[in-house]
């Protein structure tokens, strides 16, 4: 018998089996179904490089920066409601990657980052490339584990992916000493179906009498509000659907957040806007005028409450959300129903259904009359004259030729994700990936590398702006390695825009290093990497630029010159009440000036 | 800090936890990044087959803060259960310090006398010094150390408070 037969006989007979800590967790992985890592090596994760390299069931996707990865694991996350998988040594790649960490904690995207250790008996000895890694991310994740002993490995491993996409999604570490990873232990495939955590039970259903209280406070309305955000999304598209039915079913309006954008059809005449610090004129007022909200997934941040005690004074509020900790955090609501967003509005509908409710359809139509009214202001209404192109024109006409198409859109931070999140309209969920809650610049192009990734044949566009695009600029690089014809749009007004923007209304016009005074040349920047590089700079050449650049293939990066400071309204500013909002120059300002508390606030 | 103690009221709140390795210092982590309150913590395994361990803090907040803080505590994961004791229902409380008076002649009398109406025991002793065990509600801990100031008080060392729900419930 020869040694290969022996083996086989080995891997059959015996249930669990001997392998390294490495190929534990290569074939945890596997089990897992995960079939892309975004990754960095290093010393420490030699090991785990080694057993990579050995399969062909996972694809590695080298990226530039550790920092990237995590973005890039972002991108992919949003884009199929899969978890994103990172790898990155110890040290300086576990630290690379804290700010990716902390994005997707703040946004609540599954993310497993594996980050090498050096070995346990040099663990606290200041050795080369060690960092207290769980000491450092314990704040910015859901959890994290440090595996002390390779036999626990495979069970670590699935713990982490069941922490990472149940109840709240978030990231989850597991830190990899170099000897664990090396050392011989065993693997048992658990039953993933039957997989219970031994203290982590996250909530599924809501409470039915709290569903049935809210659905008879629904049906009582008279200006009614669906306020939905990123929940929906991390629910998923069934989720969305089932918000698509009950939003049409009782016919009342209905407002997303950034991170919700895309579990609504932003072209029903249903939905008014995003909401916030720059949502509609008519979705604010509609927030704070309505007398039921009816809060789905969204967890009423400062971005859209504006100042706390001036915000929807007269409204009953009703705030599902799976996580209990965010139901009465900054607001005080009427009824907090605890659970899975998708499944709650499942029981609200057959709720609705089954008590025969119907809206008060003549306090709604008069309600309809007064959103009517606030959205002929039309406030997002610009006028494209002269020769410079503007910035919402240039989104405009980005969407219009794009929107047919299968399309994602991933955004930087700043001006430019603001106007692309107010003119850009999503009808599905996962086609818009930005980053919110942290507001991390740089964000944009390594997401778009893994949305790419894992849509290899759709299109995907990076709507940057010239600042932030800087921040993570070394993932063209990763871009090119593996042909991803990616689409940077870049809004490129010369300005730090948003900041600009607050020294403009709130710091007297001092414009305190926020002018970038060496930017690189975008075309032979593209050109160096091996992609290609355009200069758009004329309206009225505007739609065929964009249609060239949509035509070339591989990846381009358009420079777009537009107006340098231009602002982005609406704006709630910091400190004002969210129905106090200050419009653009076409329209005639309401806007609360800058109080000296507000000052203060970010 | 006399109008705060009036503003947000002490809560005693019992976390049991799944005893890894760092559970602890997420507790901490999460009152300290959160910008809450410890005035008093205590931990310790409590269940050695489950492998468990109880932590008792107490905190100090408006009802909005402490409700923050208990579904806070939930969403971490290896957290079992959290119950404030101070909001369900009657609980005990007890603390015990050790108290070292260092003194003589008639002080060192009064402090034995004190120490007997407080039911403190002498656990050490030399011709001039005492280290009193006492135990109590953290009020009682608090009057005893105050009345051995002037008697010759110069170390103190307090557990903390642990607590426990009276009744026949269980936690």
């Amino acid at each position: 018998m020869s040694a290969t037969e022996q083996s086989l006989m080995d891997s059959e007979t015996v249930e669990t089996r001997t392998m390294s800590g490495a190929e534990i967790l290569i074939r945890a992985l596997t089990d897992q179904g995960v079939d892309v890592i975004f990754g960095y090596p290093g010393g420490a994760v030699l090991p785990i490089y080694d057993a990579l390299f050995a399969q062909n069931n996972i694809r590695h996707i080298l990226v530039r920066q550790e920092g990237g990865a995590v973005h890039a694991a972002e991108g992919y996350a949003r884009s199929t409601g899969k978890p994103g998988v990172v790898l990155v040594t110890s040290g300086p790649g576990a630290t690379n990657a804290v700010t990716g960490l902390t994005d997707a904690m703040m946004d609540s995207i599954p993310i497993v980052c594996l980050t090498g250790q050096v070995a346990t008996h040099l663990i606290g000895n200041d050795a080369f490339q060690e960092a207290d890694t769980i000491g450092i991310t314990r704040p910015c994740t859901k959890h994290n584990y440090l595996v002390k002993d390779t036999n626990e490995m495979g069970r670590i491993v699935h713990e982490a992916f069941y922490v990472a996409t149940h109840g709240r999604p978030g990231p989850v570490v597991i830190d990899l000493p170099k000897d664990i990873c090396v050392n011989q232990g065993t693997y048992e495939m658990p039953d993933l179906a039957s997989l219970r955590h031994k203290t982590y039970r996250p909530p599924e259903h809501g409470d039915a009498a709290q569903v049935r209280a809210a659905v008879e406070l629904m049906a009582g309305a008279k200006r009614p509000l669906f306020y939905t955000g990123g929940g929906l999304i991390n629910s998923g598209p069934e989720a969305c659907a089932k918000l698509r039915e009950l939003v049409q079913l009782t016919g009342y309006p209905i407002t997303n957040t950034l991170m919700g954008l895309g579990a609504y059809p932003a072209s029903d005449n249903q939905f008014i806007g995003m909401l916030g610090m720059h949502g509609t004129y008519e979705a604010n007022h509609a927030m704070h005028d309505c007398d039921v909200m009816i809060c789905l997934g969204a967890r009423f941040d400062d971005r859209i409450t504006g100042r706390l005690d001036a915000f929807s004074p007269g409204s009953k509020k009703i705030h599902v959300d799976i996580d209990p900790s965010s139901i009465n955090k900054n607001i005080h609501v009427d009824l907090g129903i605890i659970g899975d967003v998708g499944l709650v509005i499942g029981q609200m509908l057959d709720c609705w259904k089954a008590e025969g409710h119907a809206p008060d359809r003549a306090a709604l139509a008069d309600w309809w009359t007064v959103i009517q009214r606030w959205r002929s202001r039309d406030c997002l209404a610009y006028h494209q004259g002269g020769d410079v192109i503007l910035p919402q024109h240039a989104i405009k006409r980005l969407y219009e030729l794009t929107k047919d198409k299968d399309v994602y859109v991933t955004t930087e931070v700043g001006q430019h994700q603001m106007w692309a999140a107010q003119y850009y309209k999503f009808e599905e969920p996962n086609r818009w990936m930005t980053s919110g809650g942290l507001g991390t610049m740089g964000y944009g192009l390594p997401a778009a590398v893994g949305v790419q990734i894992a849509h290899p044949e759709a299109l995907v566009i990076d709507i940057a702006g010239e600042a932030s695009t800087m921040m993570n600029i070394q993932e063209i690089s990763t871009a090119m390695q593996y042909r991803l014809p990616l689409k940077v749009f870049i809004l490129n007004n010369r300005w730090m825009g948003m900041v600009r923007q607050w020294q403009q209304l709130l710091h007297g016009s001092r414009f305190s290093e926020t002018y970038s005074e060496a930017l690189p040349d975008f075309v032979k920047l593209a050109d160096a990497f091996g992609a290609t590089g355009m200069v758009i700079d004329d309206p009225k050449t505007l739609d065929d630029d964009i249609q060239r650049m949509l035509d070339t293939d591989g990846m381009v990066i358009a420079d777009v010159r537009v107006a340098q400071e231009e602002n982005c309204f609406p704006m709630v500013p910091s400190g004002a009440a969210h129905n106090e909002m200050l419009l653009g120059t076409d329209q005639d300002g309401v806007g609360a000036p800058v109080s000296a508390a507000g000052q203060a606030l970010v | 800090m006399s109008m705060e103690t009036e503003v947000n009221p002490r809560h005693t709140i019992a976390v049991l936890v799944d005893n890894e390795p760092g559970v602890l210092a997420r507790v901490v982590g999460l009152f300290s990044g959160r910008g809450y309150n410890i005035e008093s913590l205590t931990v310790a395994e409590v269940d050695t087959t489950l492998d468990r361990s109880r932590i008792n803090i107490v905190t100090s907040g408006d009802q909005m803060i402490i409700d923050q803080i208990r579904a806070q505590l939930e969403r971490l994961v290896p957290v079992f259960n959290v119950v404030d004791l101070t909001e369900e229902g009657p609980s005990i409380e007890r603390e015990l310090a050790l108290v070292r008076v260092v003194g003589k002649g008639e002080n060192r009398i009064e402090a034995l006398r004190v120490a007997d109406i407080f039911r403190a025991r002498a656990v050490d002793s030399t011709l001039g010094s005492f280290v009193f065990e006492v135990t109590g509600d953290s009020n009682k801990v608090n009057a005893f150390i105050d009345l051995m100031r002037p008697l010759g008080l110069r170390e103190v060392s307090r557990t903390g408070v642990v607590a426990i729900a009276r009744g026949a419930e269980s936690m």
